[in-house]
């Protein structure tokens, strides 16, 4: 039986007709709205490539039905920054040269938007532990969590996307 | 006087126009058989046409790894991208130059040496002549052979090569773009995976279709070639329940699956092997001191972060596929053999995964799609593996257990070393005979590769730095390459150098500690090379080594040291830990001279991620085995293979020792080896006794402890 769940991505009303409930949020995102920056890496919430808002908390999304964020507010990579316009995040992932293969990046720079909206002045250690849950498989971490530090300096210092 | 050498890629595809185009005015197009796996090197290369051709950097696009379109250069591998590659689009950029420049000096009937080219500009004398690469293209025919005439740029004129440059590739990464493979969406694609066969000669007993189907809760269909079996539909939800309930609803026959004792080093001893001896003659073993020491690694996961993935459409005759693979010739010759097409019916384009760091997948889920797509011209074929597929049936790089013997002189130096492997192959990809996954299952399987493993002229496999760089008057290795495996083996970022490395710098160590020397005095006491001093002394002052610094309370520092393949990047590594039941690392510093530096923050960040890589192999990683698993392999996910979390890094500190006059080299494997023996020392330093077994795991660190 078709069902239609509604709930906003990166603050528009989304609506999808759906004959199976149980879809994941990821298939949703990348196979009916289009937006690829939310990865598929697992699809057993483990690796974190996948990491979106949900209700403004970093959630994985690739086992998450879509029935369970029916009226809720997703927020996904596209939704940070663009690059005219790009978040605080993204610049210093870019300043910082914070990646290699890139794969990861999504769900990480999501992971630490939640950190820094939470904590806007976290400690190398908090910043590794807001991370622990996003695998990167190519080794930047170092990179990654300096252009975290450096983004939430700039946000404290009133920068924005 | 001779005619200049080309460079091994451009001899193998001379002519100009595969490396360089003009396609439009101010518009520069290069292509190169490089692929971007994360690497950077689409960048580096970039770098290389802008200094060569004198143009902006951002006047250049760049195609890559494309059957169609650019050079072929068999496998981005071995490091070897910008030692090869890089220098054969200097000289083809530069042979481009040359033509450019002679058809400027017709056109304006003045000697060819009073011109120079500034952002593609023709100058005669520093002042502009309104001729340009694009007003001159027209006259110039790039449909010719390089003939290595063009002079490349001397050190003192580079620009843009030597200088930081941000990678190309990342933005779209970082804005969370459509970028990677897995985002491609073809008009009228289905998804598909594939019901694995556990292995060679396994073959389908019994299907439960209606089972799938109702667990699938959307139309799926089924195509089936012998014991391949794929699952396809429009839906790409449906196809993934569907392929989990063909876990249960699959049943196959003859099957055989790995044992625990099989995932030990020590199962390789009993098992039939090749053995191959190089270098020296067999020592006169009388009157000298003995020293023998044996390390194993077990065997490892590349655990990808993206599971692999493979699109392909048979159109009117054509097969077209696209990989993330990292070499797209050798496939496509690969796929000849498995489907009866000529090359000339197949195009393979290259398109971005995640990194791969050697042969995962990648080649596989192509193939996996080619044979679907096969048996329904006109439809795209998405073959996305699921996370347990990659880690159950990509290929691993094998255990190894190396084995030193050395011969002392009287001051506890080494005079006589070989280094006893063995180790079953690190080289199946399809351009080495390996077979791809999905023909094993077809009805006429290929056969079994025969024993083989990467050449020495080509830097050797399992026997990869089997020899210490050190100057020590005989040295040979013995490699039993052992020809039955439980699983399938190949290529891993360095192959054989890091367990190699691993070996014989702890053994290093050790002969210092016996001979009471640091361990810093004692490897340049064994070393006139001055690369290999220079890095080692540089290592050493960063970390601010202090020589006999006391270890044995839980903190410990350790060095080590390698030239890559001994004849390409030196690196040398210190790492400080704090050791209880389990390793803690606090830091390394690394010094790395690559020769001729094209983008420092590039290097950096590859050495960085070798670092952290190692560190994973070594402080964590190994593949488990275990047949009451229905695969037999128990490392299956994130949770059973576990990798380095960011908690976990050390913090890190590279320099970088630029030899601007020599050759430039990789540096993706340099730091393995150096990385896994300085934890290996460090570790000896702290606990006071030596673990000659990875990965390092608690269980190791406690049993030898109690030993003491």
């Amino acid at each position: 039986m078709t069902q239609t769940f509604k709930f906003t991505v990166n603050g528009k009303p989304v609506s999808v007709a759906l004959d199976n409930e149980e879809t994941p949020l990821l298939n949703i995102l990348r196979n009916e709205l289009g937006l690829m920056g939310t990865r598929f890496g697992c699809g057993l919430e483990q690796c974190g490539c996948c990491t979106v808002l949900i209700d403004g908390v970093p959630e994985k999304c690739c086992a998450k039905p879509v029935w369970s964020v029916a009226g809720k507010a997703i927020v996904t990579i596209e939704g940070l920054g663009t690059p005219s316009r790009p978040h605080p995040l993204q610049q210093a992932f870019i300043d910082e040269q914070a990646g290699q293969c890139g794969y990861c990046l999504s769900g990480i720079i999501v992971s630490a938007k939640a950190l820094l909206d939470k904590n806007p002045s976290p400690t190398r250690a908090q910043i590794a532990q807001a991370l622990d849950d996003n695998i990167c498989r190519c080794g930047s971490h170092n990179r990654i969590m300096r252009a975290v530090e450096k983004a939430a300096a700039q946000l404290r210092a009133g920068v924005r996307a | 006087m001779n005619a200049p050498v080309l460079p091994g890629p451009l001899k193998d595809n001379p002519r100009l126009d595969r490396w360089v185009a003009f396609p439009a005015p101010g518009q520069v197009a290069i292509n190169t058989g490089r692929v971007e796996i994360g690497q950077g090197v689409l960048t580096a290369m970039v770098q290389i046409a802008a200094d060569e051709l004198d143009v902006a950097m951002n006047r250049i696009s760049i195609r890559s790894g494309d059957t169609a379109l650019t050079p072929n250069e068999g496998y981005t591998a071995g490091s070897q991208s910008i030692q090869f590659g890089g220098v054969a689009m200097r000289q083809a950029c530069a042979d481009v130059r040359a033509l450019f420049l002679d058809q400027a000096a017709k056109v304006l009937a003045c000697p060819a040496n009073e011109l120079s080219i500034r952002d593609g500009s023709i100058l005669r004398k520093g002042v502009t002549t309104g001729q340009d690469y694009w007003t001159l293209a027209g006259a110039v025919d790039l449909k010719v052979n390089a003939t290595g005439s063009g002079t490349r740029k001397p050190v003192t004129e580079l620009k843009s090569i030597g200088q930081s440059s941000a990678r190309l590739d990342l933005p779209a990464k970082i804005f969370g773009q459509a970028t990677f493979i897995h985002d491609m969406r073809l008009d009228g694609m289905l998804h598909a995976h594939v019901v694995r066969q556990p292995h060679r000669g396994a073959s389908i007993g019994a299907i439960d279709e209606r089972a799938i189907l109702r667990a699938a809760k959307a139309p799926v269909q089924f195509v089936r070639s012998g014991s391949f079996l794929a699952i396809l539909g429009d839906d790409e939800t449906a196809v993934d329940l569907a392929a989990v309930a063909a876990d249960t609803h699959v049943k196959w026959q003859n099957v055989e699956a790995p044992t625990a004792i099989q995932q030990e080093a020590n199962w390789l001893l009993q098992r039939p092997a090749v053995d191959r001896v190089f270098g020296a003659e067999p020592a006169d073993l009388k009157g000298r001191e003995r020293f023998e020491r044996t390390y194993t690694r077990g065997y490892l996961a590349h655990a990808s972060i993206s599971p692999s993935c493979g699109l392909a459409e048979f159109r009117d005759g054509h097969l077209t596929v696209w990989t993330h693979c990292q070499g797209v010739f050798p496939l496509r010759a690969a796929l000849v053999k498995t489907l009866g097409l000529e090359a000339s019916a197949i195009t393979v384009h290259h398109v971005q995964g995640s990194g791969c760091y050697g042969h995962n997948g990648a080649d596989d889920a192509a193939a996996d799609a080619a044979i679907i797509a096969m048996q329904l011209p006109g439809k795209p074929i998405r073959v996305r593996w699921r996370r347990e597929e990659e880690f159950i049936y990509e290929p691993k790089t094998p255990t190894m257990i190396v084995k030193v013997h050395a011969l002392l002189d009287d001051a506890g130096k080494p005079v006589d070393w070989t280094q006893e492997i063995w180790s079953p192959t690190h080289n199946q990809r399809p351009g080495a005979g390996g077979n791809l996954l999905g023909a094993l299952a077809l009805p006429n399987p290929p056969p079994e590769p025969p024993p083989n493993d990467v050449p020495e002229s080509n830097g050797g496999g399992a026997t990869r730095n089997a020899e210490p760089l050190y100057d020590i008057a005989a040295k040979r290795h013995i490699h039993h390459l052992v020809t039955e495996t439980p699983i399938r083996t190949s290529a891993l970022r360095g192959l054989g150098a890091m367990p190699n490395v691993f070996a014989l710098e702890c053994c290093i160590d050790e002969l210092a500690e016996r001979a009471g020397a640091d361990p810093v005095a004692y490897r340049l006491s064994l070393t006139a090379d001055k690369r290999a001093r220079a890095v080692i002394e540089k290592v050493a002052a960063m970390a601010g080594w202090k020589a006999g610094e006391p270890g044995g309370a839980g903190r410990g520092r350790g060095i080590a040291f390698a030239r890559y393949k001994n004849r390409a990047a030196y690196a040398a590594c210190v790492v400080e830990l704090d050791v209880d039941e389990e390793i803690r690392l606090r830091h390394v510093w690394c010094a790395t001279d690559a020769g001729l530096v094209i983008n420092p923050d590039g290097v950096i960040n590859q050495l960085e991620g070798g670092i952290i890589q190692s560190a994973s192999w070594v402080l964590k990683e190994q593949v488990r085995f275990d047949n009451s698993v229905a695969s037999g392999i128990a490392s299956f996910d994130w949770e059973t293979y576990p990798v380095l979390k960011f908690s976990e890094v050390p913090e890190i500190d590279i320099e970088l020792i630029n030899s601007k006059d020599e050759v430039p080299l990789g540096v993706g494997e340099v730091t393995a080896g150096p990385t896994a023996a300085a934890i290996g020392n460090a570790v000896s330093h702290a606990l006071g006794t030596r673990i000659r077994d990875l990965p390092l795991t608690r269980e190791r660190i406690m049993a030898s402890l109690l030993k003491d």
